[in-house]
């Protein structure tokens, strides 16, 4: 982003995005290091809005393992910062509320050799109805591993079942070597 | 036998493992910051308690959440009551869940698929 040069240009870019969250309806967004202290601040935080909101308890149980979910995915699986310190994955993560739904948005760094993977799993799993989400999250509980960062290879089946939604996802290629990997899950504010 | 008793936080569970007095529980909420250094203890009581177990264990699972690192661990800990199961000891597994949350009556369903072991789905209401 460009430097804010004056004190006008700052109020000019608060003002600017303020409006552009309001017209969104974001009602969390966040840029940075996902940590567990992170993911349980926003969980939380997100939780006692959704009691004042008088949601179903099912809305608020599916948004709130959602979040968890997509944050653990960035803290485990996102190429950090360039300069390689952070232990914890980097990324962006906002939480919209409609008048139907809740979409939980998460972007964050990937290379760009772990895209077409990553795109095939994701393709996979948009493919599967219910039956087929329940075999594959059995399968691949059973048959899986605990990987080094923690992550059971389960998070985005589990998110496609439990919300019914398809995952809608992109790749935008920042240059030779990263990709940015967009996620919108969609949880609906209907209760079945 | 050594006893495990941990209480539970906003993102681990209570966890009692206790031979003596015949308690097996596991409760609350699951999502760890390392699901694996959660449980493995767990996992290596059980294995010693698959050495010489009670005649009958009952096994009480009554989480109201766990995120999907943990569904992987909790496999693994009824996998280890299957293998006490199948060694001949009566084993019964009691999955509590919210008369309202379907999706952790569902997750009870998909476990008792996938294990082994006498399961038994028991509906609370949450006041």
């Amino acid at each position: 982003m460009a430097s804010i040069k004056d004190h006008k240009e700052s109020l000019d870019f608060v003002y600017d995005f303020y409006v552009k969250m309001k017209r969104n309806k974001i009602n969390l967004a966040y840029e940075g290091e996902i940590t567990h202290q992170i993911t349980k601040a926003f969980t939380s935080l997100t939780e006692t809005n959704m009691a004042r909101e008088e949601d179903a308890s099912s809305v608020q149980k599916k948004v709130f393992h959602v979040m968890v979910e997509c944050l653990q995915n960035i803290s485990k699986h996102s190429e950090s910062a360039p300069n390689g310190s952070a232990k914890d994955g980097r990324g962006i993560f906002m939480v919209s509320k409609g008048d139907t739904e809740y979409n939980v948005t998460t972007g964050n760094i990937i290379k760009n050799e772990n895209v077409e993977k990553l795109r095939g799993i994701l393709e996979n799993i948009n493919k599967l109805d219910k039956d087929g989400l329940n075999k594959l999250y059995k399968q691949q509980m059973r048959d899986g591993h605990i990987s080094d960062r923690g992550g059971a290879g389960l998070g985005f089946i589990d998110i496609a079942r439990k919300t019914g939604e398809k995952l809608l996802y992109s790749f935008l290629k920042i240059d030779s070597t990263n990709s940015f990997f967009v996620l919108t899950s969609t949880i609906s504010r209907i209760k079945e | 036998m050594s006893v495990i008793k941990i209480q539970g936080s906003d993102d681990t569970p209570t966890v009692v493992l206790d031979k003596e007095n015949n308690i097996f529980e596991i409760s609350g909420r699951s999502l760890p910051e390392d699901v694996v250094a959660f449980y493995n203890p767990i996992l290596d009581w059980l294995s010693e308690y698959a050495k010489d177990p009670l005649d009958k264990t009952v096994f009480n699972f009554k989480l109201e959440y766990f995120n999907t690192a943990s569904s992987k661990l909790l496999l693994d800990v009824l996998l280890k009551l299957e293998d006490i199961n199948s060694a001949g000891h009566d084993v019964l597994v009691k999955w509590h869940y919210p008369d309202d949350d379907e999706d952790m009556e569902e997750a009870g369903e998909e476990y008792s698929d996938i294990v082994d072991v006498p399961f038994e789905q028991v509906p609370y209401t949450i006041d």
